[in-house]
């Protein structure tokens, strides 16, 4: 496959497959977070990621983040695999957030972007502040920390496991349905667009420019999500027709054992000490 | 809950925005019957057996089952509609609607879970169920990724572990290859002891006389024909008129010729 939209497209669908299935292996492997009770990760992490939005020390978000780096070597978990589709994206996206933070905040100049030409060419761009680039820092390890957490919470918690242990925090069952349907419809919308790019591309020569590429991929779009949500609702009949109700039911029933007792305690209080010593 | 038939359809009516996909259909299903529902695409066939599953529910006319109707109100009650799950089955067309669970195990667990079965029944009937239709070695694999062949066994598998009363079966070896659709067949035939109601939806004639003991004919949303599989099947007209068959154009021996359909045994002279 060579490059172009509609085969890196393809190749990305292929991909975003290929990381459902190592998911769900990784959550079903042997490891500490997926020993544990799945409303004890959902409680403790959950507690976690909290504890790393409320927190304004630097110092103490950057721990939790340790933290969660920690549990996830405990849990098996690759970190490159961390790094690629949680730590860089996170970045990149934050970086871009946070930028204009660097120079608007107000306060102590720290860092002049060039500042030989900046002053007499560009003298609109302000110098980047101290406050600013705590405030920024900040933003970037408070989002990391949260979204690390989570992922982790994801990554070692099989997806019905994971419904089913929001149910018995009281979760609605509407919302519960809405996420079981959600799951099955990206698997379903990412087969689907894989197949249908794969498709497009063996009836291809060459390269389109980009003004055909955007078009092309405007036109697939729309037709991807009137054929996606006939499937959804087909997926949904499948479901109904063997009995399904909205309601989670698993064949392992959950128990809580004395680890669960002590690692939900460990996380607890671990958040406890990152709100305190976060202030 | 029972009466003599299976199913009662009356006057049936379904449409699509509009479009009538059954009008005024009638049929009677009687407990261990074969039914095949023959029709082309387009005929009714699929929305049929969603109307017979009280997946859709008619937009006139009345469908019972065991002599209770199967209406919204009535899937409403938990009691009923569980019950009304662990007798009837219905295996889609397309598997990959029907597999959406991330293990082949999950996949099969997944029906009795939904009926409250208790853990050991399930885990027993799982095992069963996939040493029947010899993927225990599957058991842990996606099932979008297995082959056609595999996904349709699975989805049978899905539905049978529930040993309902009733299968309903949406073109079962539609897109098989060859060695894949007799697997299908004895696969059906094994688990049919003789008291399970089958109905089959499909347009391959070919495999009709191993599937069914009656042939219902659907044309435009309406039945056409009701008869024993091989009165259905020598009826060239009838089969041309509900696009069943068509003109076939081959060579043999250097000679092309056309007859009905590939699907009628003939032998060439000289």
């Amino acid at each position: 496959m060579s490059g172009g939209v509609i085969a890196r497209t393809a190749r990305g669908f292929t991909a975003a497959l290929g990381h459902a299935l190592i998911s769900e292996r990784a959550a079903r492997q042997p490891g500490l977070l997926q020993a544990l009770d799945p409303r004890v990760k959902l409680v403790g992490l959950l507690a976690l990621v909290i504890a790393a939005a409320l927190s304004r020390r630097i110092a103490v978000v950057v721990a939790l983040l340790a933290l969660g780096v920690l549990l996830a070597l405990a849990s098996r978990l690759s970190l490159w695999s961390l790094a690629q589709r949680v730590w860089l994206v996170v970045f990149g996206f934050t970086v871009m957030i946070a930028a204009p933070a660097l120079f608007l905040t107000p306060g102590e100049p720290w860092l002049q972007i060039a500042p030989r030409i900046a002053p007499r060419l560009a003298p609109w761009i302000p110098p980047i502040t101290v406050q600013g680039a705590r405030a920024a820092t900040l933003l970037l390890v408070r989002v990391e920390a949260a979204v690390t957490l989570s992922t982790l919470l994801v990554l070692t918690t099989p997806w019905m496991h994971l419904l089913k242990a929001l149910r018995a925090l009281k979760f609605p069952v509407e919302a519960i349905m809405m996420l079981a349907m959600t799951h099955r419809y990206v698997v379903l919308l990412t087969e689907t667009a894989s197949a249908m790019f794969e498709s497009r591309q063996s009836r291809m020569v060459g390269r389109l420019d980009p003004r055909q590429e955007r078009r092309l991929m405007v036109n697939s779009g729309g037709v991807l999500l009137s054929k996606t949500f006939e499937m959804g609702n087909q997926v949904f009949l499948a479901m109904q027709a063997r009995g399904f109700r909205g309601e989670v039911r698993l064949l392992d029933e959950f128990h809580m054992r004395g680890r669960d007792y002590l690692a939900l305690c460990a996380l607890l209080a671990a958040a406890a000490i990152a709100v305190v010593a976060g202030r | 809950m029972h009466n003599t038939f299976e199913f009662e359809a009356d006057s049936l009516r379904y449409e699509y925005e509009g479009v009538p996909a059954l009008d005024g259909l009638s049929l009677r299903v009687q407990p261990g019957e074969r039914i095949a529902l023959l029709g082309a695409n387009g005929s009714g066939k699929s929305t049929l057996l969603r109307l017979m599953d009280a997946l859709h529910f008619p937009s006139a006319g009345s469908l019972r089952f065991r002599g209770a109707p199967l209406t919204e109100t009535a899937m409403e009650d938990e009691r009923f509609a569980i019950d009304f799950r662990r007798r009837v089955g219905l295996v889609f067309q397309n598997p990959d609607i029907q597999l959406f669970n991330p293990t082949v195990f999950d996949e099969v667990a997944f029906g009795p879970l939904q009926l409250g079965w208790p853990r050991e029944q399930i885990l027993d009937r799982v095992h069963a169920t996939l040493a029947w239709i010899g993927a225990e070695h599957l058991k842990e694999r996606a099932p979008y990724r297995l082959s056609g062949g595999e996904k349709k066994r699975v989805a049978i598998a899905s539905v049978v572990v529930l040993d309902p009363d009733v299968l309903l079966l949406d073109e079962p070896t539609a897109a098989l290859d060859p060695r894949s659709q007799s697997q299908v067949i004895e696969l059906l035939e094994s688990w049919n002891d003789g008291h399970k109601t089958i109905v089959t939806a499909t347009h391959q004639l070919e495999i009709l006389g191993e599937i069914s003991g009656r042939a219902v004919v659907l044309d435009h949303g309406r039945v056409v024909a009701d008869a024993p599989p091989d009165e259905i099947l020598t009826n060239a007209a009838l089969l041309e008129s509900a696009n069943l068959v068509h003109m076939h154009r081959h060579l043999h021996d250097g000679i092309t010729h056309t007859h009905k359909s590939p699907f009628f045994r003939h032998e060439h002279k000289g």
